[in-house]
């Protein structure tokens, strides 16, 4: 333990349009860190969030005062690796205190070689990116190097047309669950979560994942009772492989399941455009309004992409059934002529509550009716 | 679907006096409901007996009834307004739900054709009976702690002999924990097993096994008819189990959650809330979780109606959960209302925190001699703080900042505790100063894992504390001139005052302050905004901290503020900090009155307090509101900030005016009554040449600075002594003494309690009548609102004796002096705005005890009681704007008012319950009689010497 107080070093967040925000480094980690700055707004959940591979190639502000309060813990992780591209905060708590806990924050970031930024006025960080858009930026402790840094900057692309899910999909297809649990899952991965696997595992699901650019044949090959698509970074448009093999899941006539980039994938077969929002949604208070029950929800979101609501609304074939209760955006849609569904947000939640889990049990009745008893 | 159609006439009850458990946040949330029924075009139909309360102002209902919370009381209500279609029994605490409850059993809803929303009944007879609620709990599978009911002694041995100690024995149907205990001896046990069955209206108790150490949370939920539910709030108590939570430090969000299990704990509160009923409001539950690797969760109450914790969680977050409430229970739903703070999204979501709030409760045993003083199951604090930061360490420097106890934060003031035997003791038995002697243990080298094993609090807190000392060790090595610019810096995020910094250092706190403007260390302004910025508020809640530089791209570096200054004129005003008693929510009321009237007049109003409770931190009252401690720095810096016209002191209880003479000195203009008149008031010597210039009688006094000039002293006054140090508030240390031996022992207490202190010793009149009038004056005229008699003798504190408005036996030759004289001292004071002054009254004569140039505790009662807007007026002639001659004054009361002191003396068993001339009350009644003949008035007169104190 130290026996002193020491203030560390600076460090800076620096933004696209050149505007520096100063904070300090989190122990005693040097470099820089490029990505697109966005905020979570969620008060727990820290190591979920940091591990969800939706995140991929972001630059996480984290608007809770304090972070890594209580550790990690070996079970609380939505990938095998941090898949942020660096944390931003206010107060990085170094010490941690949970039982259970493996090891601290800076530990598991170190481990991951991850570099954080904190005593940044977060808040003020927030507000920017709410009056002027996600945008991309560094973070780094090179703090006598700004013009430098700024040059470097400018060759990071844009999250706009970018193409993600090869970088945290699967390489190869693998299996999850009770290889004799009553039905079988076909998941594309476009960067899922794990509490997807295994909330579907843990209602008589086996699971086969398929990489990003899995071909139709390869996922029927598994003969599943219904398909799914994950979740996952980036724009949506780009992504042309899953786009068709989702066309042609559809056309199986077997149950289909889209979260969050798998939604936006749905839609895009169905001819709705998707488009980058000026902050997106990232939290896990989110207000859903399901628009067939009346019923409200509050909903885990992690999307910087939505779908076009005069485009689903115009649609024919699809249904709205779920609008975000902020801003109006599509928050699920439902095919009229197909047993196919998908929501934007995160019913298996981890980080978030709970309220949305009824959608896996849609999903599993849907699949039940589809299969001869 | 929109509200429902059918409720067109609405009934609150609200919560009657101000006791310990049950204080001014349901003034809070009452305003909040009618403010919120009335936009909906509800008509609002009130019931409250504590004329100290905003709520019961004419502007607030359409109908006020000061009546005694009664349901001979309801009836006449119901009779006099056949259009009632509702009750709405939940803003008024357990008070108001008790007397729905008895009206219900006795049929008076049913009667009348009422309907009970907001709750119902079902609900709060399985939440209150801890049985019904166990068996609830273990079928929906929730666990509980083991526990057994017991309706009579022998089974309650039983129960024990099963379970083994400690134990924890709680009264059914109880409030603020009476009855409640923690037994670890089981020679304790039959008393305590006896006095929880007595104070329990149905004679039952539950009994636990304790859950020592579990750490203990606490959610607010919200409802709507359509079972939505979303929790507000999520609380820890950085005190585990084992303190009552209105008694433990609490902390917000929660520090030391991991997601999974407040996941699986909010779960839990979903499916109690569900399973307790099918209403529409608020509900308060509260868990405890094993402290092991297990984070077993165990549901320990649920309270389906706003509370203390829901105030708390409406400050804490900016999500007004009583007006809400309201509206959920005339039927709308959530996702048809608007987040009242940002107003452009739904009132269907979660609040999210950018920041950390710390409460701390505020104690006040010094006014209960002999009264055990740890804290456990039963509630014992009068009132509470909120500190509000940007880390919970900046947030608990706030709240102990604001406690007003002469601590300026932890540590750095010389008065800690270094005795290594006291402070393990201090540590053991948790009590008031529990949360300094941590920051004391540490500084002395007590190991946190032994802090730990005593107090079982959560390593994290400790560690925040540890971090404060390494930094106050490591400034310390500095001097004023060498402290680097970033470990100042680093004190202010961390919530260290100047003047503890200045301790640090041994420098002046003016020095800090200086050193920090010129190094741009200033302080900031954020909002509270339900979203962390997520999205734009335009509500005017702001806290302060210390942030650091941003730079835009043409080089320009700032700190980030949220509080744009305007360019209108500006008026602060200062509120009166925690509840204690001697200072509760009537200057509450006198501040947000203070507020609407210089609002009136066009200023733009600013609000400074740190009482999580009241009405004047709600949002919705001044046009900004600064949720800080009423400490000086704090002052100073949103003044500097503002740049307000001037303060308004006069509102805000001693909390404010003990503030007068620094604004002075820093030439701040005072509003209204100058410093200098409020401190000739204070300075007896002064005052009484100035009482002798005019020709008006005084007790023989004199003023003492040792024993000896004491013991001199009496002998020229003669005994009986009134004994009394100089600036305090409710009786503060004063006593009645009759002989030496007495005076001695008195003197030599005050003196190393308050050092360096006057005392004034004032020959006591013995047998003498009191009274008392409040004035306005606008330093030409005075009109007198108001004359009181108190029942009792002389001798009983004011806040503690019943009175009557007006006198009910003084002739016209007394009434006359008392008038002159109050004209006289309000002109000779060159007081602007309101004056109290005390009278003694013997052989005709009338003597004056003291004047006090500021809003009094009666103001409220005299306002209620002749329903005029007193300190209104009083505010406009302070700003200069009105004299008293533009003023149509129209009081009107058949009959008299009587001013009823209500006690807590329930909670304090062993406590001497004499009266005497230091207050003791935490509440008061209003009381209409036609006549004198009244039987209630009888009562009272005849029973008027028997609490007298020697």
């Amino acid at each position: 333990m130290n026996m002193k107080y020491t203030t560390r070093k600076k460090a800076i967040v620096l933004l696209e349009d050149g505007t520096v925000f100063y904070g300090k480094v989190v122990g005693d980690m040097e470099g820089t860190a490029f990505g697109e700055v966005c905020f979570n707004t969620g008060m727990t959940g820290y190591q979920e969030i940091f591990t969800d591979p939706s995140y991929y190639g972001q630059l996480m502000v984290m608007t809770n005062a304090h972070i890594g309060n209580y550790g990690t813990h070996v079970e609380e992780i939505e990938s095998d690796s941090v898949k942020i591209a660096g944390l931003i905060c206010k107060n990085f708590s170094y010490p941690y205190s949970r039982p259970s806990a493996e090891g601290s924050l800076l530990e598991f970031l170190g481990r991951n070689n991850i570099l954080a930024v904190s005593d940044v006025d977060t808040r003020a960080l927030v507000s920017y990116i709410r009056d002027n858009g996600a945008m991309n930026a560094l973070i780094s402790t090179r703090v006598d190097e700004i013009d430098q840094l700024k040059e470097e900057l400018k060759a990071v692309p844009s999250m706009q047309g970018l193409e993600l899910a090869s970088k945290v999909s699967t390489k190869e297809p693998y299996f999850f669950g009770d290889a004799n649990a009553p039905y079988r899952i076909a998941a594309l991965d476009i960067g899922i979560k794990k509490n997807i696997l295994r909330s579907l595992a843990e209602r008589g699901a086996y699971i086969q994942v398929f990489p990003y650019n899995a071909s139709i044949e390869e996922m029927k090959a598994f003969d599943p009772h219904a398909y799914f698509v994950s979740n996952g970074p980036g724009d949506p448009e780009p992504l042309k492989e899953a786009i068709a093999t989702t066309t042609a899941m559809l056309k199986t006539g077997k149950p289909v399941f889209g979260i969050c980039l798998g939604h936006q994938v749905l839609a895009l077969t169905q001819g709705i455009s998707t488009y980058k929002m000026h902050q997106g949604h990232r939290g896990i208070n989110h207000p859903i309004l399901n628009l067939l029950t009346g019923k409200g929800e509050i909903t885990s979101q992690n999307h910087g992409f939505a779908i076009s609501a005069e485009q689903a609304a115009a649609n024919e074939g699809v249904e709205v059934t779920h609008r975000h209760l902020n801003d109006d955006t599509v928050a699920g849609i439902r095919l009229k002529n197909h047993k196919a569904f998908s929501v934007q947000y995160h019913p298996e939640a981890s980080p978030g509550p709970h309220d949305s889990k009824y959608l896996f049990d849609e999903f599993f009745e849907a699949i039940k009716e589809a299969v001869p008893a | 679907m929109p509200k429902r159609k059918d409720l067109n006439c609405i009934l609150i009850i609200g919560s009657g006096p101000i006791i310990i458990g049950q204080a001014c946040e349901f003034d809070y949330s009452g305003s909040q409901a009618l403010r919120s029924l009335r936009e909906d075009g509800i008509e609002t139909i009130l019931i409250n007996s504590n004329p100290a309360t905003i709520m019961t102002d004419p502007s607030m209902a359409d109908h006020i009834y000061l009546k005694p919370l009664t349901t001979k009381s309801i009836i006449e209500i119901l009779k006099k307004h056949d259009n009632i279609d509702a009750v709405l029994p939940t803003m008024g605490g357990q008070t108001a739900l008790n007397l729905c409850i008895e009206a219900d059993e006795k049929g008076i809803w049913e009667d009348f054709g009422v309907e009970i929303i907001g709750v119902d009944i079902d609900a709060i007879n399985i939440t209150e009976d801890r049985e019904k609620f166990r068996e609830l709990m273990l079928k929906i599978g929730i666990g509980m702690p083991p526990q057994a009911a017991a309706t009579s002694f022998l089974k309650g041995k039983e129960i024990a002999q099963e379970f083994g100690f400690p134990l924890v024995i709680r009264a059914s149907f109880t409030l603020g924990g009476a009855g409640a205990a923690i037994v670890h001896d089981p020679d304790d046990f039959d008393d305590l097993l006896s006095n929880a069955l007595e104070v329990s209206p149905i004679h039952e108790v539950m009994i636990d096994k304790a859950l020592m150490g579990w750490k203990e949370y606490e959610l607010e939920l919200l409802r709507d008819k359509n079972d939505n539910v979303v929790i507000i709030c999520t609380i820890e108590n950085m005190d585990p189990m084992g303190i009552h939570t209105g008694d433990s430090i609490t902390v917000a969000p929660a520090m030391t959650l991991s997601d999974r299990t407040f996941q699986r704990m909010r779960d839990m509160a979903l499916h109690m809330m569900r399973s307790i009923g099918d209403f529409a409001g608020g509900c308060n539950v509260q868990f405890a979780v094993s402290p092991d690797e297990e984070e077993d969760i165990i549901a320990i109450e649920i309270n389906p109606r706003v509370s203390r914790s829901s105030a708390l969680a409406s400050k804490a977050t900016g999500y007004p959960i009583a007006k809400i409430a309201s509206k959920l229970a005339i039927g709308y739903t959530l996702d048809e209302l608007k987040n009242q703070i940002t107003q452009s999204t739904s009132a269907l979501f979660e609040p999210t925190l950018d920041y950390v709030i710390v409460k701390i409760p505020r104690w006040n045993f010094d006014k209960f001699e002999g009264s055990d003083r740890t804290l456990g199951l039963q509630m014992k604090s009068v009132g509470e703080v909120m500190g509000i930061g940007r880390s919970f360490q900046e947030a608990l420097h706030k709240a102990t900042q604001s406690l007003e106890i002469k601590r300026n934060g932890l540590g750095a003031d010389g008065k800690g505790y270094t005795d290594y035997e006291q402070i393990i003791q201090k540590l053991t038995v948790p009590s008031w100063d529990r949360v300094f002697v941590i920051y004391d243990a540490i500084q002395l080298g007590i190991p946190l894992t032994r802090i730990h094993e005593i107090t079982k609090i959560d390593m994290w807190f400790l560690k925040q504390y540890e971090e404060l000392h390494f930094l106050e060790q490591e400034i310390s090595q500095h001097s004023i001139e060498t402290l680097p610019k970033a470990l100042l810096l680093e004190a202010k995020q961390k919530g260290f005052a100047d003047r503890q910094i200045a301790h640090m250092l041994e420098c002046y706190e003016s020095e800090v302050h200086k050193r920090r403007m010129d190094q741009g260390i200033n302080r900031v302004f954020k909002l509270v905004d339900t979203c962390a910025a997520e999205f734009q508020a335009m509500t005017p809640y702001y806290y302060s901290t210390f942030e650091e530089e941003i730079e835009t791209t043409d080089g320009k570096r700032f700190v980030a503020n949220d509080s744009a200054v305007t360019d209108r004129k500006k008026i602060l005003v200062l509120g009166s900090g925690p509840n204690r008693i001697g200072q509760g929510i009537e200057f509450d009321y006198c501040c947000v009155h203070g507020v609407l009237a210089s609002s009136e007049c066009g200023y733009e109003t600013i609000m400074i307090n740190c009482n999580p409770e009241t009405v004047s931190t709600d949002f919705d009252t001044a046009d900004k509101l600064y949720f800080e401690p009423v400490f000086w720095e704090h002052i100073y810096d949103i003044i500097l900030h503002e740049k307000p016209e001037g303060v308004i002191v006069q509102l805000g209880g001693q909390t404010a005016l003990k503030l007068a003479e620094k604004l002075d000195r820093y030439g701040i203009k005072i509003i209204g009554t100058s410093y200098q008149s409020l401190d000739l008031a204070e300075d007896r010597g002064s005052f009484s040449n100035l009482l002798k210039e005019h020709n008006i009688p005084y007790p023989k006094f004199g003023v003492a600075e040792t024993a000896d000039q004491a013991l001199a002293l009496a002998d020229e006054l003669n005994f009986p002594l009134l004994v009394r140090p100089s600036y305090v508030l409710g009786g503060q240390g004063m006593k009645i003494v009759i002989n030496k031996e007495d005076l001695e022992a008195h003197v030599v207490d005050l003196l190393r309690k308050i050092p360096n202190n006057k005392l004034l010793l004032d020959h006591y009149l013995d047998g003498a009548i009191e009274a008392e009038a409040d004035a306005i004056c606008d330093g030409e005229d005075v009109y007198i609102i108001g004359i009181m008699e108190h029942i009792e003798p002389c001798g009983i504190h004011s806040g503690d004796s019943n009175a009557t408005l007006p006198p009910f036996n003084l002739g016209e030759f007394v009434l006359q002096q008392i008038k002159d004289h109050t004209r006289k001292i309000a002109l000779a004071l060159n007081t602007v705005g309101l004056i109290n002054i005390q009278f003694a009254i013997k052989d005709d004569t009338v003597y004056i005890i003291e004047a006090n140039p500021r809003a009094s505790r009666t103001v409220p009662f005299i306002s209620k009681a002749y329903g005029e807007p007193y300190v209104n007026y009083a505010t406009k002639i302070m700003l200069g704007d009105k004299k008293l001659k533009d003023f149509n004054f129209k009081p009107h009361l058949d009959g008299y008012a009587i001013k009823q002191p209500v006690f807590s003396f329930n909670k304090f068993p062993n406590v001497n319950k004499n009266l005497g001339p230091e207050m003791k009350s935490t509440g008061e009644s209003i009381l209409f009689i036609d006549t004198l003949k009244d039987d209630e008035f009888y009562n009272l007169y005849s029973r008027r010497k028997m609490y007298l104190s020697k």
